[in-house]
């Protein structure tokens, strides 16, 4: 074990994988000479020059087309998106292009790329800068979806995604860039779709993703305070997603609530809810909870975007809540 | 009908001069016997599957969409000509002619057209969606102007693998005008990928006239801010296209990067079944196909070198309709996909 930022797990995944394999190469926008905005690439360029870690100009549509082709034709094109923000830029290429092609083309090409991006906020980004949008890209079948918490899970999620023969979105947050943690020493790969227990409890469930699972830890110690023994699932995956984790809390806790740091209407926190309906009704015996942000932009100000922002206290009256 | 500024096909009776720069010295090779029989039955099967397509169409074998290349049929049959084993192809919707012309079975395309089993895509694709990894062959797409990025990619991963194969990308007057193109186009010019953008500019975009879409119609010069070479080539004759597409392999092949050819090309039939095509007169349509067509330029010159007799001219069209007749039957008596066909092959 090594105690590594959450940033340099992901570096340390990606030249791990280039090693590994000549066809992985990085393309995106300032990530080979600068470094990666937030430094995920850093180094890798001298390591690897630039034709394997490829600065490109400011073209998301374009870039995300070409590394679908590039994807089909025996490469593992590593695409970074600076901002989930710029992600719309990319989506004919993943809701017209990448997700279909296996069905309409019956299994004759595979799609093995990776889209890596950042959102969330906290940092006083302001308003295209500090979305999730992982409800958008999790709505759209074909494309998978994780959001990794910790560094052990960034390093071992992203080098399965990177062998993944499938498109995968890879979401991390800015916030998380500088958490530090303990990575297993070697290649160790963390399934794609696994959910993880990060911590055990019995009277209610609290289900998250990314920056949200941090919130949701510091709300189970809260809640340890008011006497509730909450369970905190990092679900890892938001598609496929571990329902059967779901399930399996759900009928010990009896209460759920779901974090989601995406807007509500037609959020995934909602389709969170769905799934347990659909799978647990009748362990429940409350209505299930939704921690999200409301559904407007994000502001600048640092009292008005805390003050939006889902934390861990509006996850703990959440819990309270369900328990009443 | 509104004469184009530049090198309209109407103004060239033989034609073929690419009009921007001195291209293959302004001069073409005239084609060999073997060449224009070839061509000639190439580009007949495209016209006389099409014609197939648009009957099954009208009697309601074919359903959604289905655009026709009749007329343009010269583009992708002098291209092709010029290819290797692994140079790509990639095109928007009106792709019928191209998976011919790459070797794509006659069965398979009319089979898909009718959405049956035997269909290339199983009847999962349709007219716009069909592929073929085995001739190279990349789609097939529907939304206007993706494919040039698309395309730029294969050209990306030739280039990351370091074949010298060529990605030959196709998109029309209409696609020209989409964002990504230009954002291609500075890619591959900045990394010296090599695509060749072909645009085939038929005049019309659906039922839009160049003129009334475009700041620049001359598109072979859309490029330039990117030092991307481009030439107009007479895509009514084949051995035009043919010299051209030789010249642009040849340039992408020794590692010049991408080049843009512009095809002055025309469609005889509406942008889709549905379009009556009353944006045009009838005269304009009737002077192109009387002055100008593809297939009856090469037919003329077979006979007139005495190439080909009638006779041997008639075989060639029987054959032909054999192998079209042969494509509708099997398209209208393959079966239709199981329902369990619906769960195969998808992605979670």
């Amino acid at each position: 074990m090594a105690l590594m930022r959450y940033a340099e797990a992901l570096n340390a995944a990606l030249r791990e994988e280039m090693l590994a394999d000549p066809s992985v190469f990085l393309f995106g926008e300032d990530i080979g000479r600068y470094g990666g905005v937030f430094k995920v690439s850093k180094g890798l360029m001298e390591e690897f020059g630039e034709s394997r870690v490829r600065d490109t100009p400011i073209s998301e549509q374009a870039l995300t087309a070409m590394a679908v082709t590039a994807a089909m034709t025996g490469t593992r094109p590593v695409l970074e998106i600076m901002y989930a923000d710029f992600v719309p830029l990319t989506l004919d290429a993943l809701v017209n292009q990448a997700s279909i092609y296996n069905y309409i083309w019956n299994d004759q090409v595979k799609m093995p790329f990776v889209l890596r991006t950042q959102g969330g906020g906290g940092a006083g980004a302001g308003a295209q800068h500090s979305k999730a949008l992982d409800s958008m890209l999790a709505h759209i079948p074909g494309i998978k979806v994780v959001a990794p918490s910790t560094p052990a899970d960034a390093k071992g999620m992203l080098k399965a995604a990177i062998r993944d023969d499938q498109p995968v979105v890879f979401l991390e947050h800015k916030l998380l860039y500088n958490i530090r943690g303990e990575v297993p020493d070697g290649d160790v790969t963390v399934p794609l779709g696994k959910a993880a227990t990060v911590r055990d409890g019995n009277d209610v469930s609290i289900f998250a993703t990314s920056k949200m699972v941090v919130e949701a830890r510091k709300a189970a110690e809260l809640l340890a305070a008011d006497g509730v023994s909450a369970e905190v699932i990092d679900l890892r995956s938001l598609r496929p997603l571990d329902v059967n984790a779901i399930v399996t809390s759900i009928a010990k806790t009896h209460h759920a609530v779901v974090v989601n740091e995406g807007w509500r209407f037609c959020g995934y926190a909602a389709e969170l809810s769905a799934t347990i309906m659909d799978h647990a009704f009748d362990e429940l015996d409350a209505p299930v909870a939704r921690v999200t942000l409301p559904d407007m932009p994000i502001p600048y100000s640092e009292p008005l975007e805390v003050a939006m922002l889902p934390n861990a206290e509006k996850i703990r009256a959440a819990a309270l809540a369900t328990l009443k | 009908m509104a004469p184009r500024k530049t090198a309209s096909v109407s103004s060239r009776k033989t034609a073929a001069k690419p009009v921007k720069k001195d291209f293959n010295g302004g001069t073409f090779a005239d084609f060999s016997k073997d060449e224009d029989l070839n061509a000639y039955r190439e580009m007949l099967l495209i016209r006389r599957f099409e014609e197939k397509a648009g009957q099954l169409y009208g009697m309601g074998f074919i359903g959604g969409f289905c655009h026709l290349y009749i007329g343009q049929e010269a583009v992708v049959v002098g291209m092709q000509m010029a290819l290797k084993e692994g140079d790509q192809v990639i095109t928007g919707y009106r792709d019928h002619g191209h998976m011919l012309a790459c070797g794509m079975s006659a069965r398979g395309v009319m089979a898909e057209l009718t959405g049956r089993r035997g269909g290339l895509s199983k009847g999962k694709g349709g007219s716009m969606h069909m592929f073929s990894k085995e001739k190279h062959f990349y789609g097939g797409h529907g939304i206007v102007g993706a494919q040039v990025s698309l395309g730029t990619g294969l050209a990306f991963a030739n280039r990351y693998r370091g074949n010298d194969n060529v990605s030959l990308t196709y998109f029309g007057d209409g696609a020209a005008n989409q964002g990504q193109v230009y954002e291609s186009f500075n890619m591959a010019a900045l990394w010296k990928l090599p695509v060749i953008y072909i645009i085939e500019n038929n005049r019309y975009a659906m039922g839009t006239s160049v003129s009334r879409a475009s700041a620049q119609t001359d598109f072979s010069q859309r490029g330039a801010s990117f030092n991307i070479p481009g030439y107009q080539v007479d895509g009514m004759d084949v051995r035009a296209v043919k010299a051209a597409a030789d010249e642009a392999v040849e340039h992408c092949r020794t590692g010049k990067g991408p080049i843009i050819l512009e095809m002055l090309t025309y469609r005889y039939r509406g942008h889709s079944m549905s379009d009556p095509a009353k944006y045009r007169s009838k005269d304009e349509v009737q002077k192109m196909r009387s002055e100008h067509d593809p297939i009856e330029q090469v037919r003329a010159r077979l006979l007139e070198r005495k190439w080909a007799s009638e006779d041997e001219l008639k075989q060639i069209d029987k054959d032909v309709r054999d192998v079209v007749a042969d494509s509708a039957d099997f398209a209208q008596s393959d079966p239709e996909p199981d329902a369990s066909e619906l769960y195969t092959d998808i992605l979670i």
